[in-house]
């Protein structure tokens, strides 16, 4: 009996042992990648260099260090950790493989205030125009998805989703009705600013992506046994004694404002939030408990990968981030879910 | 002795479509009570009323002294542990899946489960007879398994009341007398209290302490299996023309149905 009880609590160990151990690996795949991005690009430098490069405050490696690649790739790692986590985060509470961050219609939101900013031309007066009108883009479609979702019964998570995806339709609309109606110009800083770029300066946004997008991990982290209730269905979350209808409003909150500060401050990224969870789900399963660590990392891993290639494949020209998530992204998604014995299951 | 679980001038549904009317009865504690009844008659409104899933439009539900309506989720989840008819759980493992009901229980930022958290749902998928199946896919179980595996969680609860929807329905026999046996051995051993909806007349009368039969949103009859399945009251609320008897070896009620074409040459 006492050793049958035993070798119980041996099994749990083990599963948070392998949990350690997949985190693990993906810190040091994390540590890989920075060293990539950080060595790779115009400037070669290499890595037994790097101790003289960075006590040289003058030489030219150290500037590029410093003022491109290091902000870069902070902002890279923060872009895709937190849409990557709103993608996990939103398939839990939608109960559905293929909900991502931009299905919602806080990408289309955002890239219509941007639109807007672009085609007044405020993004002549200020540079913080176009962050702060993609913000309140965001922003007003997600209380729009939300409050329209709202039933006197409560809300309805299948026309939060509906809804969202409505939103989107007509933001895009919206969007090419601005295209059609300005100039070239225009209309090429808008498609720019669409695909998403890293190509960011500014200190104080990134220092808001990189705070913005880790507080939203840790305060995920409180809802991920929550989440893992959910994978039974709403009904059944609440007869163990979660509140679902809290739990979803929150993490609802929580996923569109990560979403809106990325979009805000990188463009419009697809992919990170629908193939990093589906990909971190195949390999360590969907407890959220890990899940939420696990497509964190992932998802700053494959920006910051994916940055280093848009701005080297075409050196010294930069393709728009956006092109190699899209290729990279659904490219292993497809060769892995054909690959894999078991079909693809969300729970 | 006060009865267990007391339900008072109890009404609840879907105002304009569907409204439970002024429901009223009691159990005592270690009673298995069946629920039956044709479809619409109210009988999964009524485990929602009880369950606290649909708010109480007047009156109440009380378990054990205290009134199921103002209890919070989690002090509910506690005392009430619900099986519903189909498990959708996933590629999770058995025992994952039991583990969580230990979710009622979980501390404000409880991240991992505790020993104890581990060793009842041990208890219970042993008393279950699961705890062989616990490293598979919750998905990759037979109909019978995942019944029995959303007993063991429910179990894992440590609830007072048990509330079981249609557990036999589409099982075969061996899996069906398997279940029932084993609810019934909860309830006597444990003093388990159970309420069970089940469509199969003859188990309901073969395996349940009393019956309550459920006809247009109201109670229709409550008692012993004897006296709630006589053909009067089941022709009436079924509109089907049955035939009782009883069962040779346990004494209790038998139904039988009778084919149309049976009944034309017969002249019924």
């Amino acid at each position: 009996m006492i050793s049958k009880g035993n070798s119980e609590l041996f099994t749990m160990k083990n599963r948070y042992m392998k949990w350690i151990l997949f985190s693990a690996a993906l810190l040091l795949l994390l540590l890989i990648s920075i060293a990539v991005s950080l060595l790779i690009g115009e400037v070669k430098i290499s890595l037994f260099q790097l101790q003289e490069i960075l006590n040289d405050h003058r030489s030219m490696a150290y500037m590029v260090l410093t003022k491109i690649r290091i902000p870069r790739l902070i902002l890279a790692a923060s872009v895709g950790g937190a849409l990557s986590l709103s993608g996990a985060i939103l398939q839990g509470i939608y109960r559905n493989p293929l909900v991502e961050p931009y299905t919602l219609g806080i990408s289309g939101g955002a890239a219509l205030g941007v639109s807007i900013a672009i085609v007044f031309g405020l993004n002549t007066i200020s540079f913080l125009a176009l962050p702060v009108f993609g913000f309140i883009g965001a922003i007003i479609t997600l209380f729009l998805v939300y409050f329209l979702s709202l039933k006197k019964s409560g809300l309805s998570v299948n026309s939060m989703l509906l809804i969202g995806v409505m939103v989107s339709f007509v933001s895009s609309s919206a969007m090419m009705f601005m295209m059609s109606i300005t100039t070239t110009d225009n209309v090429q800083n808008i498609v720019f600013w669409v695909m998403g770029s890293m190509d960011e300066t500014n200190h104080v946004l990134i220092k808001i992506a990189f705070y913005s997008s880790l507080s939203g991990l840790f305060l995920a982290y409180f809802f991920a046994q929550p989440l893992n209730a959910l994978r039974l269905g709403d009904a059944k979350a609440r007869h163990l004694g979660i509140n679902t209808n809290l739990t979803i409003r929150i993490l609802f909150f929580l996923a569109s404002l990560l979403t809106g500060i990325a979009v805000a401050v990188a463009g419009v990224i697809g992919f990170v939030g629908l193939v990093i969870p589906h990909l971190i789900r195949l390999v360590i399963g969907n407890d959220y408990r890990i899940l939420l660590l696990g497509s964190f990392l992932g998802g700053a891993i494959f920006l910051i990968l994916s940055d280093t290639l848009a701005r080297t494949i075409i050196s010294p020209n930069e393709l728009p981030i956006g092109v190699i998530t899209g290729f990279a992204g659904g490219i292993v998604f497809i060769a892995v879910l054909s690959r894999s014995k078991s079909h693809f299951k969300l729970n | 002795m006060e009865p267990f679980l007391k339900i008072e001038h109890f009404s609840c549904g879907y105002p304009g479509y569907f409204v439970l009317q002024d429901v009223a009865f009691e159990i005592k504690q270690g009673d298995f009570v069946g629920i039956i009844g044709p479809n619409g008659s109210g009988k999964t409104t009524l485990f929602k009323g009880i369950s606290g899933e649909l708010d109480a439009l007047s009156g109440k539900g009380i378990l054990n002294g205290k009134s199921i309506q103002k209890m919070n989720l989690k002090e509910r989840a506690q005392n009430l542990a619900v099986v519903t008819q189909t498990i959708e759980a996933g590629n999770m493992t058995v025992e994952e899946y039991v583990l969580m009901g230990r979710f009622p229980y979980r501390r404000q930022f409880q991240f991992f489960e505790t020993a104890e958290d581990i060793e009842i749902a041990q208890k219970y998928m042993k008393l279950t007879g699961v705890d062989c199946l616990k490293d598979k896919a919750m998905n990759a179980l037979s109909g019978g398994e995942q019944q029995l595996a959303g007993i063991a969680r429910a179990l894992t609860q440590e609830p007072q009341l048990l509330l079981l929807d249609e557990p036999t329905s589409h099982l075969d026999i061996t899996h069906q007398v398997q279940i029932l046996n084993l609810i019934r051995r909860l309830s006597h051993e444990l003093k388990l209290t159970i309420l069970m909806i089940i469509h199969d007349l003859n188990l309901a009368g073969e395996y349940c302490d009393s019956l309550i039969m459920m006809e247009n949103g109201t109670i229709r009859k409550v008692g012993d299996p004897l006296d709630v399945l006589n053909y009067e009251d089941i022709e009436a609320v079924y509109k089907t023309v049955v035939i009782t008897r009883t069962n040779p070896i346990s004494g209790k009620p038998v139904v039988f149905l009778v084919s149309e074409q049976v009944m034309e040459k017969k002249k019924i």
